[in-house]
């Protein structure tokens, strides 16, 4: 038997712009006081209307641009209802079959292409606070966050192991960083991550197919790969056990318990809500024109791993360009140098990943001194040990009959005589030669 | 000499110049006449208790520096379901009883900049869902005409305010007949601006796709003030035109209708019509002959594909924009939405759901799109369509219950337009069994000027709007 995971992921980025998705409240709503940075528009008001956000809609492309996605000409938001408390409109202004971006790619280390399906644009909810208020349990609403703009980046299910899961996830973290529309700080809640998790097994049979289950709402990227470990295992003993193969009614939303590190059911397809899409009639569709599209192109920076392959090949080693790019000082210093011909490329590389060069201070004179290299002119320098040796016919007869650790006492001396301006490699060379004639 | 509450907007002005009489004279006058008519009509739901001081700050600005606003001290009643800062604003609704909205709606806003005075909210049918009042939860708005009938709706109470003089204009809000309606069965003047010309920002959402705020009033050059104030792109919805608004009361000009195209639907004038409005409607087409038109007899699509594209469309929005109405906020549980209301939340989630988008929403869309289609070729060749507003005079009160749809069917000649974004103004064309019976003017998108100056021309030119005598409730 062949058991393959199939793993898809749903990775939800919080924009940092200025202002929320559809209002001119603050987006920034880290560490604020409740509901401090809420309008009619967020709090969901009677009569309020949603007035979409230029810059976070031009994030959102930036976004599937870096994906290699296509820009959809023509585009629209949807709403997407579903009854919660910390939602003020009962509806998720969201994109349901006309996202902004579709088709793109993550190629991984290896090469492998992890295809992603579409990256659209939506809106964040409230906050949800359960607390205790003169010994009452209440559950406060906090709508600081409700509004706030989010990308939903959906990948196919091209990935086949946690490690995949894991790597590909970290090259979405990388590239949201590096193009400037979120920090996607994990402890912060601005990046939330959402497997779904199905295994595909191989025996004497045939070919079957367990049923799906989709992880909500991970913030790590180990809980993703322990998650997705658990469940592959979970979900091939139950295939083994009750040869229930996927359909189209058996798909199954979980949770992921960190502590107990399991995974468990939170709704099967029957209770699965029905979000009863349609086209937002509050914002005119969008024609997002080829120009505006190469604009925002024109804006994203050299991504990581372009960046990495540049700097592999003027010499860095890979391993040292993969942390070199991901601090900007040593990436700026590497790349300062890259023309010096006094400076070994990857030499730098590896004394400023191991901390041998302090970033801060003057770092050609730092290499220098640390890559110093003396005299090595043999014919200069075996001038020296010659006379040396001539001087002192009883210590190279002791050398000779087995003393072999008078050799420190030669070049020591030849370093006295060159005020330690000699190379002790090249010395000791000469040294060890000169004795054994 | 006019009565004061008769007035228009142009001869209230001339009067406060000349000093005839003062905006707190006029404010306290209409209070007086609410007073003794409200508790008769039921069409004020609740009162602006400022109106007083804000006139006597006017008074004190007119003798400052004259009249430099649109429509200072002009005093007007507002729809229930436009946001007033501090004044009560239910949408008819129970499940907004004492709502003090927290912001000024766009329209009013202007109204205020303007120098409008508020005399007080005016009833409708509940959240507009109607075409009669009778499906507010405060009880129906009588017709100042006939209190045993209905006064149309959902703006029936703003319709009946102008009617009966409880106020000199009004703001209302249509949907798909919700303006030109009630100013038929009241015999006043309605306009529905294209969809996308006035800010719907802070007037809560009946079906967003097609929501119209626009003014009813005493004549259709006061139509063209208040229009020319509410119009404009609004930075808060993003679904207002960015075309620049022009001064409408200064394009009422026209002599008469020379080079006009006008087109009369033949579907229009319905088999179920009484002939006595379909005579009506043949002599206002002559009528606008007279007056240099052309009037050609043309077809288009039977209306009644209309009500099936209107009736899937706004039950659809509807339930959705009342999610937001979920029992947690705002004081009230969704049990207190009226019938009427449920009715239209569980049609529209039905036709909403996974499996029946298709066969109902995306069909609808369609549809939707071949009536626009349909318009843009007949605007090509015309520069107006007109037809009755309603197939008959104001029904009796009672008539609209146990009838689901009945808003559709005494909408069925206004649907078509409402949901193409057209605007059309609606004036009166004449009087059966005592009750006024309206004309609807209906031009392409953003031809306001045009709709307003040939109904201009046309009342100018006709004697129709006249008043109720409501002497013996006073």
């Amino acid at each position: 038997m062949k058991a393959t995971p199939l793993i898809g992921l749903e990775v939800h980025v919080e924009l940092e712009t200025k202002s929320k998705m559809f209002c001119g409240c603050p987006a920034d709503h880290f560490g604020k006081a409740p509901n401090t940075q809420t309008c009619p528009v967020c709090l969901g008001l009677p009569g309020a209307l949603p007035v979409p956000n230029k810059k976070a809609i031009e994030s959102c492309i930036k976004i599937g641009l870096a994906l290699n996605c296509s820009i959809n000409r023509l585009s629209k938001f949807d709403r997407k209802q579903y009854f919660y408390p910390d939602l003020a409109k009962g509806y998720q202004i969201s994109q349901y079959d006309e996202p902004f971006c579709s088709n793109g790619s993550v190629i991984l280390d290896s090469g492998k292409e992890i295809g992603i399906e579409r990256v659209h644009q939506e809106e964040d909810t409230g906050k949800l606070q359960h607390t205790t208020i003169n010994g009452e349990k209440v559950t406060l609403v906090d709508y600081n966050r409700s509004g706030v703009p989010l990308v939903e980046i959906v990948s196919k299910p091209d990935m086949s192991s946690s490690v995949e899961a894991k790597e590909y996830l970290k090259k979405i973290h990388e590239i949201v960083k590096t193009i400037g529309v979120s920090s996607a700080d994990m402890e912060k809640g601005q990046m939330r991550l959402e497997p779904t998790v199905n295994v595909r097994i191989e025996d004497e049979t045939g070919t079957h197919y367990t049923p799906l289950a989709e992880i909500k709402n991970i913030n790590s990227f180990n809980f993703v790969a322990q998650a997705i470990e658990y469940e592959v295992k979970r979900q091939t003993d139950e295939f083994l056990k009750t040869g229930i193969e996927k359909s189209p009614t058996n798909k199954t939303t979980r949770g992921y318990d960190s502590v107990k590190k399991v995974t468990y059911l939170q709704r099967t397809k029957e209770e699965a809500k029905d979000y009863r899409y349609f086209p937002e009639p509050d914002i005119p569709p969008f024609i997002i024109e080829d120009e505006v599209v190469e604009q925002i192109r024109k804006e994203i920076p050299q991504l990581p791993d372009q960046v990495i392959s540049e700097l592999v090949s003027f010499g860095v080693e890979n391993r040292f360009a993969k942390i070199i790019w991901s601090d900007e000082k040593m990436l700026a210093l590497v790349l300062e140098f890259r023309n010096d011909t006094e400076i070994d490329n990857n030499k730098l590389a590896s004394l400023l990943v191991n901390g041998k060069i302090d970033p801060e201070k003057d770092v050609k004179s730092q290499y220098l001194s640390l890559t110093k290299v003396g005299n090595t002119n043999k014919d200069e320098l075996e001038k020296v040990v010659s006379e040396i040796i001539s001087a002192n016919p009883n210590l190279v007869a002791d050398y000779k009959s087995g003393k072999t650790n008078l050799l420190g006492f030669f070049v020591g001396q030849a370093l006295k005589q060159t005020k330690g301006q000699a190379d002790p490699k090249t010395l000791n060379e000469i040294v060890t030669k000169l004795l054994s004639v | 000499m006019m009565k004061l509450h008769e007035l228009t907007i142009k001869q209230i002005h001339e009067g406060y110049l000349k000093k005839e009489f003062t905006c707190v004279d006029l404010v306290k006058h209409f209070q007086n006449r609410i007073e003794k008519i409200n508790p008769k009509l039921n069409i004020y739901l609740a009162l602006n208790e400022k109106a007083l001081d804000q006139a006597k700050a006017i008074d004190a600005e007119i003798s400052e520096k004259g009249i430099t606003r649109p429509l200072l001290g002009i005093p007007m009643a507002i729809k229930d379901n436009f946001l007033t800062l501090g004044i009560v604003t239910t949408a008819s609704s129970n499940i907004l009883n004492g709502y003090k909205p927290q912001y000024e709606s766009a329209v009013t806003s202007k109204l205020i900049e303007a120098g409008a005075i508020f005399l007080g909210k005016t009833n409708m049918d509940s959240f507009a869902h109607g075409s009669s009042t009778e499906t507010s939860d405060f009880g129906p708005t009588l017709n100042p005409w006939n209190p045993e009938h209905l006064p149309g709706g959902s703006s029936g109470g703003s319709a009946a305010a102008v009617a009966a003089c409880l106020a000199t204009a009004a703001l209302g809000s249509e949907t798909a007949g919700s303006i030109r309606q009630p100013a038929a069965w009241c015999g006043v003047t309605g306009f529905k601006p294209s969809y996308g010309r006035t800010s719907r920002y802070g007037c809560i959402a009946m079906a967003s796709s097609t929501d119209s705020p626009g003014p009813l009033t005493r004549n259709v050059e006061d139509a063209a003030i208040i229009t020319k104030v509410i119009s404009g792109k609004d930075s808060r919805d993003a679904t207002t035109a960015p075309a620049l608004v022009e001064n409408y009361p200064d394009l009422l000009n026209r002599s008469d209708l020379k080079g006009i195209k006008i087109a009369l639907v033949k579907e229009y004038l319905l088999p179920e019509m009484r002939q006595d409005v379909k005579d009506l409607v043949l002599s206002a087409a002559e009528k606008l002959r007279q007056l240099g038109a052309t009037v050609d007899e043309i077809s288009l699509l039977d209306p009644k594909y209309s009500i099936g594209v209107y009736t899937v469309i706004q039950r659809s929005e509807v339930s959705s924009n009342l999610s937001r109405f979920d029992g947690i906020r705002f004081g009230h549980k969704r049990d207190t939405f009226c019938q009427e209301t449920k009715r239209r939340i569980m049609l529209g989630t039905y036709t909403l759901s996974a499996g029946y988008y298709d066969a109902f929403y995306k069909k609808a869309l369609a549809v939707r799109t071949k009536i626009v289609e349909e318009f843009n070729e007949v605007f090509k060749t015309y520069d107006a369509i007109i037809g009755a507003v309603s197939p008959g005079p104001a029904l009796k009160v009672g008539a609209s219950k146990n009838q689901p749809m009945f808003g559709e069917m005494e909408d069925v000649l206004l649907e078509a337009s409402s949901i193409a974004g057209l605007a059309s103004a609606g004036v009166p064309c004449g009087f059966v069994d005592g009750l006024p019976i309206g004309l609807q003017i209906t031009t392409d998108q953003l031809q306001e000027a045009k709709a307003l100056s040939i109904a201009h021309c046309f009342q100018k030119n006709t004697d129709f709007q006249l008043f109720p005598d409501l002497e013996k409730m006073l």
